[in-house]
């Protein structure tokens, strides 16, 4: 075990995400500034320009270029890390689908902050949440210390199955909150975390031409094989993120050998044992969630936390299982679908449509643009519910905590 | 047999001739060469070579007289805008007759 003799730092999660890529061993970094994500690339270039990480730091225009040189680079096998935030993100989307497409494995910092318009520069995840059709894993940060391990092990998974990763933290919650991390030491971070092998070897000698225009139907190549269509490359990448829980729960895994932590794989939970009460949500709110929990434990409810850290692949049967013995779940989304609910309550129902004891789930949209969320808030939330599902038949509709309108 | 077999994991191709499919396919008109009109026919030299230098499908071959690939020719009508003597014309697939 690795863990004896490492230092703690006392850090933000933007200073943990750096130090992670860096460990990491990150070659090309390209990042365009946008609060609350700035600080990330402010530690990665001084970590450059002072000889600690051997590393080409390409300052850029947009957000756009910045997962365009990222592409570029992963392509040729450098391994690639950029940062970013919310319209930062939005304006990356279309570089999201194509470094997906062209199954690069980056990695992706995202300080989850508000979307514009009108302005807004503090937390919620409508960022993140808005971009999970794009292809990419999404992994929900806990804590400063899970921002840094997840970003190691983003890598890993990344260049295990040639698939995208996002690693979400909450903006100033996690970005700019300060909280001690432990630091591996970078020896076992190199024996953890090989060197990258691109999917496809770019040689003079052997041309390729990437990404082509793809046509509906598979075609004949001019030595006769039969190649992938529009649709059967979109299959595989399904298939890749469908197949992927049991790679991020290998590599959680093997970092718990080799550092002595891990972080659940898909989920993970606080007092669920027992529970007939859920509360589930991503990122710092579910952290803040086992506060609730206790708190309603000691007025005699059997609550419990589900902690969602990975988004993307949704973790179906993960979540299932860990309802089964549940009579209500309650949901707190720091996003919403509009015109529908919060996404993960919607996705959590579609999942349990298969469960043959589903319990009732009752979804919450909260946090929008930094509106504090208290832990009383949640508990009342959860009593809320309760007389609820005890008093009336029909279905509760998506209630807005603490929204005075 | 599926496409699996192919082992690519991204869309990627070779650069080689027909690895685009059969582009004629898409062709609506075609470019048809009044070889009197051409220049390299008519100095009997190597000249000129307008067309092969601008077509971007590199379908024309600078042969004495020049050929065009038909298979792979998309029918954009650039070697008809560029050629300096006008020996080049697009006519329409369907009134295309062979003569």
């Amino acid at each position: 075990m690795a863990g004896k003799k490492t230092e703690s730092l006392i850090i933000t999660g933007n200073q943990a995400a750096a130090i992670g890529a860096k460990m990491s061993r990150v070659q090309v970094i390209a990042a365009y500034p946008i609060t609350p994500q700035s600080p990330v690339t402010e530690g990665l270039s001084q970590f450059v320009e002072m000889g600690e990480l051997k590393a080409e730091y390409v300052t850029v225009e947009s957000e756009h270029s910045a997962l365009s040189v990222c592409i570029t680079a992963s392509t040729v096998g450098a391994r690639a890390f950029t940062a970013t935030s919310a319209n930062g993100l939005a304006y990356m989307c279309e570089q999201l689908h194509w470094a997906a497409g062209a199954r690069l494995p980056l990695v992706l910092a995202c300080v989850n902050r508000a979307m514009a318009a009108p302005w807004n520069i503090l937390n919620d995840q409508q960022d993140a949440m808005s971009q999970r059709d794009t292809g990419w894993i999404q992994i929900y940060a806990r804590d400063n210390q899970e921002i840094l391990d997840s970003i190691i092990q983003a890598y890993k998974i990344a260049e295990t199955v040639y698939v995208p990763v996002m690693v979400c933290y909450d903006g100033y919650i996690l970005s700019h909150t300060v909280m001690p991390v432990e630091i591996p030491r970078q020896k076992d971070v190199d024996r953890f975390l090989p060197r990258y092998k691109p999917h496809t070897i770019l040689d003079p000698s052997d041309p390729r031409n990437l990404n082509q225009v793809t046509l509906a139907n598979p075609r004949l190549n001019s030595i006769g094989s039969l190649c992938h269509g529009y649709m059967e490359l979109r299959y595989l990448l399904q298939e890749a993120i469908e197949g992927c829980s049991e790679t991020i729960v290998a590599v959680d895994r093997e970092f718990g050998e080799t550092f002595g932590r891990s972080w659940g794989g898909m989920t993970w939970s606080y007092r669920l044992e027992d529970a007939d009460l859920i509360l589930m949500a991503a990122g710092s709110l579910a952290t803040q969630a086992t506060v609730a929990a206790d708190e309603l434990r000691a007025q005699g409810y059997r609550a419990g936390v589900l902690g969602l850290r990975v988004y993307r692949p949704f973790p179906k049967q993960d979540l299932i299982e860990a309802t089964s013995k549940a009579g209500l779940v309650l949901v707190f989304d720091k996003s919403i679908s509009y015109g529908n609910e919060g996404p993960i309550c919607s996705d959590l129902k579609s999942a349990l449509y298969r469960s043959k004891s589903r319990p009732v789930v009752h979804g919450y949209i909260c946090g929008l643009g930094g509106r504090d969320i208290k832990v009383r808030e949640l508990t009342e939330a959860a009593i809320r519910s309760l007389l609820w599902v005890r008093e009336t038949e029909s279905a509760k509709p998506t209630e807005w905590l603490n929204c005075q309108i | 047999m599926g496409t699996r077999d192919c082992k690519h994991i991204s869309a990627m191709a070779s650069p080689s001739i027909g690895e685009a499919g059969r582009t004629g396919e898409w062709r609506t008109s075609r470019p048809v060469i009044d070889h009197s009109r051409c220049i390299p026919v008519r100095k009997n030299k190597p000249s000129c070579f307008l067309c092969w230098l601008y077509c971007p499908e590199a379908v024309i071959k600078r042969d004495i007289p020049i050929q065009i690939d038909l298979t792979y020719c998309k029918g954009c009508g650039i070697c008809a805008e560029e050629c300096p003597s006008g020996a080049i014309t697009m006519v329409a697939e369907n009134d295309y007759v062979e003569r």
